[in-house]
């Protein structure tokens, strides 16, 4: 993967896929020794992370598996700016580009966006999520939780609950976990799953209490204040009472069941305190593993052999 | 002066002729087709091995001028046109200002006489600056010009403003073109809402955002009377939906794209900005009900949509390329490669709906080579293959998803009221 670009799951064999997730369960010890950081393997690289969304944790994730391995950041005030099209990133990333910048970490609300720019360019360029599209190290890091949690994948039923047409991390989840042998399995509102989601590999269920009661892991999606704007959902309370995780569907899991959400959770929407409190809920490990994940994936694209 | 196109086999749907003859052209006009005319005193065009057809005339052209000059000019449009065997273009009136008022279609027209390259018929905005509200003054560009009338880039979304158009459209004898877009239902929608919009991450448009405009429509066209057209019909159930109207004896034609009847939305993977046009390309399904109705007579037409865009425009991410694509230079050779020489149309329809049914849909002169009618003609060589190489169209744009297809039947010769306006510009 050496000098290539990160750019989306699908792509992906389940060897490189293993290779990232072993490696990253490696930095897993050592990003939570402090003693150990940061390493050298980097150094002298210089990382520009260039989010025109606004990101907390993704953001910071990416600076600490920098900073863990060595590596540089450029800190560019860009501001969070989805307005500034392709054209003119592709402008600023050449400028980086010219002064000897070894990688982009890109965030952008346009779809296809690092594509674009990766196309353009001779330096690595890393999705950090772009649009509805996809958001590859998430599902990196979801695949490191769930493997720590269950110690392989073939077989594991994953269902994925809420607002999938605009989730990117439903779709590079769903491309990943099909590698690795999981079966997805999406639910949520009418409005807001494609059917077309089935000829990309998931099943649609409709009975949701049914499949929550089947999966070993289920994956609540974040739902946003505009869906109910612009016509897919009627109010967040009825979103909440059929398709959130309330008491009496946790109830439903199966014991060695897992919870996660890619963050950050709208509690008392898709999730209540009690399930985001539930002691097999993994939101936070998942946000722990956010950094060795991407750790793993910026040795893999950077470092000298 | 003389001119004898000798040799060729001409193919005309007027007359239904289709066989080996020489025709005589003489001050602009076919002065005859005959088995053997002999040469005297006139300048032979060599049309051995070559077909020889009405010129083409398209229904669907925007030429972007006034106010998108960096994209095409009337004479750019009007060179292309030439080189892809066209004698007749339309102007659609999406320009900026948009074509909406009897002085910008004398202007158009002035503009299109100064190119002089091939016939430009003006298309007028059914409403003010097609923004939907007003009536444009139909009648008064009809007298300056204008030969049909449509709110093209959008639908007419007012069903009362859309009637009263069809009300005037049908006084003044002239066709409603509809390009049929529901703009709640089409939303920000940036391909055909398939899998491969689920896969993109991206916005889609729905086949309904197509066809309940289309349904619309076609009721008011039974109710007014109209002569409705529809533009760049893209779906299975669209032409379903016409063929049952004109069944019902509804006054409505359709014309198909190149794109719609030869690509579907696996184009756009990859972000492809060169695949991104509205309507979008859709599915396998409807590329084959498509040809299926155009070899039937359900699509009467097949026009270009040639929509030219500037390289810089259409480089960048997805979301913000505008749509179209151009096809002025690719739509013949295109059909004749991959419909009829795979047998799904013959060269007759082809000929057919590129030429003669057009003509008539616009009431316009053309789409035959009967004696007396003005000599606008083309000459095909189908026999050398061209790998289409987008940038060295002649037009401004440069924006075709089909850079790289090796095609055949290749325009040789274009002849506008007996002067030709392109020889050989293609293959030497």
């Amino acid at each position: 993967m050496k000098g290539r670009s990160f750019l989306s799951t699908a792509n992906l064999s389940s060897t490189e896929l293993g290779e990232l997730l072993s490696l990253a369960q490696d930095y897993c010890g050592i990003n939570n020794n402090h003693k150990l950081l940061p390493l050298d393997l980097l150094r002298g690289k210089m990382i520009a992370p260039l989010f025109f969304e606004a990101s907390t944790r993704t953001k910071v994730s990416f600076e600490r598996a920098a900073r863990n391995l060595g590596a540089e950041l450029i800190d560019l005030q860009i501001g969070a700016s989805s307005l500034i099209k392709g054209e003119s990133v592709l402008e600023t990333a050449k400028t980086l580009q010219a002064m000897a910048i070894d990688a982009l970490v890109v965030r952008h609300a346009s779809s296809g966006l690092p594509l674009f720019l990766a196309e353009n360019l001779h330096i690595p360029v890393i999705n950090a999520g772009d649009g509805w599209h996809e958001h590859p190290t998430q599902a990196l890091l979801d695949l490191l939780t769930i493997f720590q949690e269950f110690g392989s994948f073939a077989g594991l039923n994953v269902l994925f609950m809420g607002d999938i047409r605009h989730s990117r991390v439903a779709r590079s989840n769903l491309f990943a976990m099909q590698t690795m042998g999981i079966s997805v399995r999406m639910a949520g509102p009418p409005t807001l799953v494609p059917p077309e989601m089935k000829a990309l590999g998931a099943e649609i269920v409709a009975d949701i209490d049914q499949a929550v009661a089947a999966a070993d892991v289920v994956y609540l999606l974040r739902i946003q204040w505009e869906r109910q704007q612009s016509g897919f959902v009627s109010s967040l309370s009825e979103y909440s009472q059929l398709y959130g995780m309330g008491e009496e569907r946790l109830a439903l899991m199966k014991d060695h069941a897992i919870l996660l959400h890619p963050g950050p959770a709208n509690v008392g929407v898709e999730l209540s305190a009690a399930a985001y409190a539930w002691p097999r809920s993994r939101i936070e490990v998942q946000v722990n593993n956010g950094v060795a994940a991407r750790m793993a994936v910026l040795h893999r694209l950077l470092a000298e052999d | 002066m003389e001119q004898l196109i000798r040799g060729g086999t001409v193919l005309d749907p007027s007359q239904n002729i289709n066989g080996r003859f020489d025709i005589l052209v003489k001050n602009g006009q076919i002065a005859a087709i005959a088995a053997a005319i002999p040469a005297t005193g006139c300048l032979v065009l060599d049309a051995t091995d070559k077909i020889v057809i009405p010129g083409l005339i398209d229904l669907h052209t925007h030429l972007r001028e006034p106010g998108g000059e960096a994209k095409e000019t009337v004479e750019t449009g009007g060179r292309a046109a030439a080189a892809g065997g066209f004698t007749g273009i339309t102007a659609l009136p999406n320009t900026n200002p948009v074509l909406d008022d009897p002085r910008k279609i004398a202007e158009l027209l002035a503009l299109a006489d100064k190119a002089g390259h091939v016939r430009v018929w003006p298309v007028g905005a059914l409403t003010k600056g097609s923004a939907g509200r007003e009536l444009a003054e139909l009648a008064l560009m009809h007298r300056a010009g204008a030969r049909a009338f449509t709110d093209d880039a959008r639908g007419v979304a007012d069903a009362f403003l859309a009637r009263n158009a069809m009300l005037y459209c049908r006084a003044l004898g002239v066709p409603f073109l509809e390009h049929c877009e529901d703009e709640s239902l089409a939303g920000k929608g940036q391909l055909h809402e398939g899998v491969l919009a689920a896969k993109l991450g991206l916005p889609g448009i729905t086949k309904s955002a197509e066809t309940v405009m289309l349904a619309r429509d076609l009721i008011l066209a039974k109710e007014t009377g109209c002569r409705l057209h529809i533009m760049h019909l893209s779906c299975q159930e669209g032409a379903e939906m016409i063929c049952n109207a004109k069944a019902a004896g509804v006054s409505v034609t359709a014309e198909v794209t190149p794109h719609h009847l030869l690509l579907t939305e696996e184009a756009v993977d990859g972000y492809n900005t060169n695949a991104k046009m509205k309507p979008p390309l859709r599915t396998a399904e409807d590329t084959a009900a498509l040809c299926l109705a155009l070899a039937d007579g359900t699509i009467d037409a097949v026009a270009t949509d040639h929509a030219p865009h500037t390289e810089s425009e259409k480089t960048g991410d997805f979301s913000s390329a505008p749509f179209g694509i151009v096809g002025l230079e690719t739509a013949f050779p295109l059909l004749y490669t991959h419909l009829v020489r795979t047998g799904r149309l013959s060269l007759m329809q082809l000929v057919e709906s590129m030429s003669t049914r057009p003509a008539a849909i616009l009431g316009v002169p053309g789409g035959t080579l009967r004696p007396g009618a003005a000599a606008d003609l083309t000459i095909i060589n189908t026999t050398t293959e061209w790998v289409i190489d987008r940038h060295a169209f002649l037009s401004k744009g440069k924006n075709s998803p089909f850079h790289g297809w090796t095609v055949y039947g290749v325009p040789a010769l274009t002849m506008v009221g007996g002067r030709i306006v392109m020889k050989n510009s293609r293959i030497g």
